[in-house]
């Protein structure tokens, strides 16, 4: 909201400059988000018109000489239809920044000759000064403003730009935020005076005011203004309401709005020769029923659950949100029906939703206005009418108050505010802090006072709303700070998220951690997963998407990752590993989601050399291969890989990684045609695990087993097996013996040497005993056994 | 003529008949070449359509026209075949053993996003008072997102937080949302324990929110909780400042204001002095010298009273960090999209 600082200095005293009281309001609760000062308008002042000559040489123009306060006397030539002698006007000297009238843009005003005749300077219209786009004549000061000043005094106005938080309606208003400002400098406010002469006729003898859903409206207030003249309102009111944000309209219409900037209160005025039948209803609109509202050329069909004011024949207004077309104040109009009136919040709330129509009116009812406010509105609306609009006040308000209630009382034991607090705050300065805030106090026990809430404070319910107000008076910044103490409460062991963190450690520590975005786009999700698994397991879908980029919830990290490797690439072959932990998300009937904690890695760019330099060969599943054996053993997790097929991997370097008897993971060399779908020309290699999945397998703490006091013996054993022999096979019988301390495959060989259809495996095995030495013949006996075993079990023959 | 349609169709059959014994991909370039290319058959009687009657021209152009299309289609359905029979025999030949062990990684460096080590630093800091990670989940349901929040339905509230809906409805209301905050873990860990309860929720959240240089749709935020005897204000405050300090180091001003959140009374949100002008007000900080890093408050007592604690016994504060804007004043970032582009370029210098 928008509040000019000259019109809040009409409720209460500004004793402290505009970025103090800003700081103040600020950490009070309203924050001032922004301090709009006027614009500075150097060399620009207050002149004097003391003569207007006709210019000797254009029919057009004059030659105007004014007063400037400094003894000179500038002959300035002006077009202006509306300028004469004795205003009060803007003079710009020659080098002052000006808005050009006609293109718009800031020009530097310079010496110039018109039509034979020097200017030495010239006299401004709102365009040129940046107030508005008003261009047809000169802009006219009032009388008093002084010669010589400069403009921005007596033109000027700081405004403070608040941003309100929905709990205090009260503040949605220049009058509420005067209160606060009272309350933050130590004084009183001033409110506006309601004072009006009445005329002789009822306002109920103008018309009738039936609620039928006291639910929705609780209560309604109803004046009548008549004889009035529709015209512009006073300039100045006019300048508030555009300083505050608003359109100026007409009288009528901008008093309402005066009114509701002013106090908080919104106000609609019909005109009242077209409210038929001289009876307002409030109601639930009827089914079907049609309204066409101002500002609108269409009718709106109204849903049967939002709430009209209809007058004898049907609705003519949307309560709370907007007024109707058919009963608007035009120009003729000569009486005024006006309406003050508090309806529930929600409902407000939901219609304006429903219509699509956020008006400054239904922003404030959904706040939740006070009860007591449409008397006082509608009052001071009818003093600005009667005094600015020629017209006669009807005697008296209609008020139907089916709503009526009490003033609130809230009880505050001192040592809950104290506990809440943690300050003991004695009760005289409660009193003081909560009187300088219009709440009235009395002492009910020894340690308990009763605050009665004043009527505009709607948000005031329990005690801690009484304590806020105490604490924020005093300032947050004034309340000591303090350690928690107490007992810290048992640990709840959380193993999901320690396994998620211990992975992003371990991969941290070699691989680049990525973090995307949660949402996907159909198209990539259907590049990496076959279409009967998006068919079978749609993914879940947003009912507001952003974009259609960000329609899905994931149900897979792969497309994330590939399209974070491909932004990457830049043409550069260095080697990029990639790695994210993120929950996708599976959807179940009736629901949440099945949220799974997955990771997701990528590795593609050619292996560094010796210098770090990219070498020529491609990293592929062997790399990637690497990092999830670092994870897996570090994790002391033991995962077999066996060859297996999905959608995103290419056959023949693809495996699944189980544990015990579970799939946990997949790996393998992104298929050409996928990595190309994402733009990626070369080789990538990508791993997944289900962390979920994986967890149970992760070892818990480390049992000790005795190291062996004897030495081991190293021997070297090749065979020939069938190309489809998976190595990871034999290396399993291999360590199946127990004087096997440690075994890997360092070769595999095919080519001239090994039958077609066979390959060569080379392993590296470690014989030690518990029990004693070992001799190279001990271990060569057992490496017999061993051969034996393998031809056996996989027909191995040891290779000559 | 006659003649002519003829030879379209012993063209066309020829071509097929070819086609069928094409088993390599280079010998269906020449099959391509030699009915379909520039001197092609089926192209030079295309050709010679020039020299006939526009009759002639209507009828055999629209006939050998129609073959060509055939015969496309025919050469595109071969190549793929092809070419699937040759990434096949790839495979089969160049498929590898995956039970051989990874290669050899050199020392690579690696990097946590710097969201990752932020949220790190900030837990490290909640974790050493006391306080233990309870992570929820990111696809809520209203009723924890607002209702038990205090933000039912119709509330003005709702509108401090713009949300992303899931498309799902029951009873015509949609029910399920991406959490617009951490905080609806606060209810669900206040009915799984009892007090005393430290808590810090960290996790993503979601908004509907036109993404700029400061705005994100997608946002990490830590949660906090604290219920227990004897806990007021003052300790929020120790708290707060304490993790400022330690995030932001010993020379940072905190400064506390009201503010207003419906499961909180009071509220409270907690600025750092601008990292930008250092409090003598600039842009950045909207010319008030402080910016914004959370929001807080003391436990509304109506929260505690619906999770069945006396609320006149039990009293406890509450907060939300957003580690974005923690890490872009920490790391001075001038555009949170940054974060979530994962340019190595900038997440290298993490």
């Amino acid at each position: 909201m928008l509040v000019p600082l000259s019109w809040l200095a009409d409720y209460v005293d500004l004793t402290l400059d505009p970025k103090e009281i800003a700081r103040r309001l600020t950490i009070a609760g309203i924050e001032v988000e922004d301090i709009i000062t006027p614009a500075e308008w150097d060399g620009i002042v207050v002149a004097h018109v003391e003569s207007v000559e006709p210019h000797p040489n254009a029919d057009r123009l004059r030659l105007a000489t004014v007063d400037i306060g400094n003894g000179e006397r500038p002959h300035v030539i002006c077009g202006a239809p509306n300028i004469a002698a004795g205003q009060k006007v803007a003079y710009a000297s020659l080098g002052t920044k000006l808005i050009d009238g006609h293109t718009g843009e800031v020009t530097v005003l310079k010496k110039a000759k018109i039509r034979g005749v020097e200017s030495q300077g010239m006299i401004c219209s709102e365009k040129e000064l940046g107030l508005s786009g008003e261009h047809e004549g000169i802009l006219v000061l009032p009388e008093d403003a002084k010669v010589g000043a400069p403009l921005s005094q007596v033109m000027g106005d700081t405004i403070f730009d608040l941003d309100l938080t929905p709990n205090r309606p009260d503040w949605f208003s220049v009058l509420g935020v005067a209160r606060e400002v009272a309350a933050l400098t130590g004084q009183g406010w001033r409110d506006p005076s309601l004072e009006h002469p009445e005329g002789k006729k009822k306002a109920r003898d103008f018309v009738t005011v039936e609620i039928e859903d006291a639910d929705l409206c609780t209560r309604y207030v109803g004046a009548v203004i008549e004889n009035l003249t529709i015209g512009d309102s006073p300039k100045w009111m006019q300048k508030r309401l555009v300083d505050a944000g608003l359109r100026p309209i007409n009288n009528v219409v901008d008093i309402t709005n005066y009114v509701m900037l002013e106090m908080g209160q919104p106000l609609h005025a019909f005109d009242y020769e077209k409210v038929r039948g001289k009876k307002i209803v409030v109601r639930r609109a009827r089914k079907g029923e049609r309204l066409l509202l101002l500002t609108e050329d269409k009718e709106r069909e109204l849903a049967d659950d939002m709430l009209v004011i209809a007058d004898g024949e049907g609705a003519t207004a949307v309560a709370g949100v907007m007024g109707g077309g058919d009963s608007e104040v035009t120009p003729a109009t000569r009486t005024i029906l006006l309406e003050a009136a508090n309806f529930k919040a929600t409902s407000v709330r939901r219609t304006s939703h429903a219509l699509k129509l956020r008006t400054d009116a239904s922003a404030r009812f959904e706040k939740g206005l006070s009860r007591h406010l449409p008397p006082l509105a509608a009052s001071r609306a009818v003093k600005l009418m009667v005094e600015l609009c020629g017209g006669t006040a009807a005697e008296g308000l209609v008020d139907a108050f089916p709503g009526r209630e009490g003033e609130r009382e809230v009880p505050v034991r001192m040592g809950r505010l104290a506990a809440v607090l943690g300050l003991d705050v004695p009760p005289e300065q409660v009193t003081s802090i909560l009187s300088s805030l219009g709440f009235e106090t009395r002492m009910a026990e020894q340690d308990s006072l009763v605050a009665r809430v004043p009527y505009w404070r709607t948000d005031v319910v329990l005690d801690v709303d009484v304590i806020e107000e105490v604490a924020r008076i005093i300032g947050y910044d004034q309340l000591p700070t303090t350690q928690l103490r107490g007992q810290i409460p048992t640990d709840v062991p959380q193993p999901m998220t320690a396994l998620r963190e211990r992975v992003k450690n371990i991969l941290g520590s070699f691989m680049q951690e990525v973090i995307t975005y949660s949402m996907s786009d159909p198209e990539s999700l259907r590049k990496v997963l076959p279409p009967e698994e998006l068919a079978i397991n749609p993914p879940l879908k947003l009912a507001n998407p952003l974009s259609r980029q960000w329609e899905y919830g994931r149900t897979t990290l792969r497309h994330s990752l590939l399209q974070t490797m491909e932004a990457n690439i830049r043409g550069s072959p260095e080697l990029l590993t990639l790695f994210e932990t993120a929950r996708v998300y599976l959807p179940r009937e009736d629901d949440l989601p099945h949220e799974v904690e997955s990771l997701c890695g990528v590795v593609s760019g050619r292996q560094p050399d010796r210098w770090g330099l990219p070498t020529g060969a491609e990293a592929g599943f062997f790399e990637a291969k690497a990092c999830l054996e670092r994870l897996f053993d570090e994790l002391g997790v033991e995962g077999e890989y066996r060859a297996s097929h999905d959608f995103v991997y290419l056959p023949g370097r693809t495996a699944e990684i189980v544990c015990g008897e579970t799939q946990v993971g997949l790996i393998g060399e992104v298929h050409p045609h996928i990595a190309s779908d994402f733009g990626i020309e070369r080789s990538v290699a990508m791993f997944e695990v289900n962390l979920e999945a994986l967890l149970p397998h992760v070892a818990g703490i480390a049992r000790y087993t005795p190291v062996s006091p004897y030495p081991s013996v190293e021997q070297d054993l090749a065979v020939i097996v069938n190309t489809e022999v998976p190595a990871g096979r034999i290396l399993q019988l291999i360590r199946a013996f127990p004087i096997v301390a440690e075994a890997m495959v360092f070769d595999v060989y095919t080519g001239d040497q090994i039958p077609a259809g066979k390959k060569s495996l080379a392993f590296r095995i470690t014989f030690q005993s518990k029990d004693g030495t070992l001799t190279e013949e001990d271990a060569s006996k057992q490496r017999n056994r061993i051969i034996e075993r393998l031809r056996r079990d996989v027909n191995a023959e040891p290779r000559a | 003529m006659s003649s002519d349609t003829e030879s379209v169709k012993t063209i066309e059959a020829a071509a097929l008949r070819d086609l069928q014994a094409v088993a390599k991909l280079d010998a269906l370039e020449e099959w391509r070449v030699s009915y379909l290319g520039r001197k092609g058959r089926l192209t030079m009687l295309l050709r010679s359509l020039a020299d006939m009657s526009i009759d002639q021209r209507r009828s055999l152009g629209k006939e050998a026209n129609e073959a060509k299309q055939r015969l496309e289609t025919a050469h595109d359905t071969r190549r793929d075949a092809l070419e699937r029979k040759r990434l096949s025999e790839v495979i089969e030949r160049e498929s590898i053993d995956v039970t051989l062990p990874g290669s050899t990684l050199p020392l690579m460096r690696g990097r946590m996003h710097p969201i990752t080590q932020t949220m790190r630093d900030m837990l490290a800091a909640f974790t050493s008072m006391g306080f233990q990670v309870a992570e929820g989940p990111e696809v809520e349901w209203d009723t924890y997102n607002f209702e038990k929040l205090r933000i039912p339905q119709d509330h003005p509230a709702r509108d401090m937080w713009d949300t992303l809906w899931i498309d799902y409805e029951k009873d015509g209301r949609r029910p399920m949302l991406l959490r617009t905050h951490t905080s609806p873990n606060q209810i669900r860990v206040m009915e799984q324990r009892k007090p005393p309860i430290r808590i810090v929720v960290p996790g993503k959240c979601y908004r509907f929110e036109a993404t700029d240089a400061t705005h994100e749709w997608q946002l990490t935020q830590i949660e906090g909780l604290a219920i227990d005897e004897g806990i007021g204000m003052t300790h929020l405050k120790g708290t707060l400042a304490e993790v400022a300090r330690r995030i932001f180091g010993a020379d940072r001003r905190v400064s506390f204001r009201c503010s207003y959140y419906p499961f909180v009374e009071p509220g409270m949100d907690v600025n750092i002095d601008c990292f930008i002008c250092r409090g003598e007000g600039c842009r950045t900080c909207h010319y008030s010298g402080w910016i914004e890093i959370l929001g807080s408050g003391m436990v509304h007592p109506e929260i505690i009273e619906a999770q069945g604690y006396d609320p006149e016994r039990y009293t406890g504060f509450a907060f939300g960090v957003g580690i974005e804007r923690i890490a872009l004043l920490r790391y001075g970032v001038d555009d949170i999209r940054h974060f979530y582009a994962n340019d190595l370029r900038f997440l290298r210098q993490f």
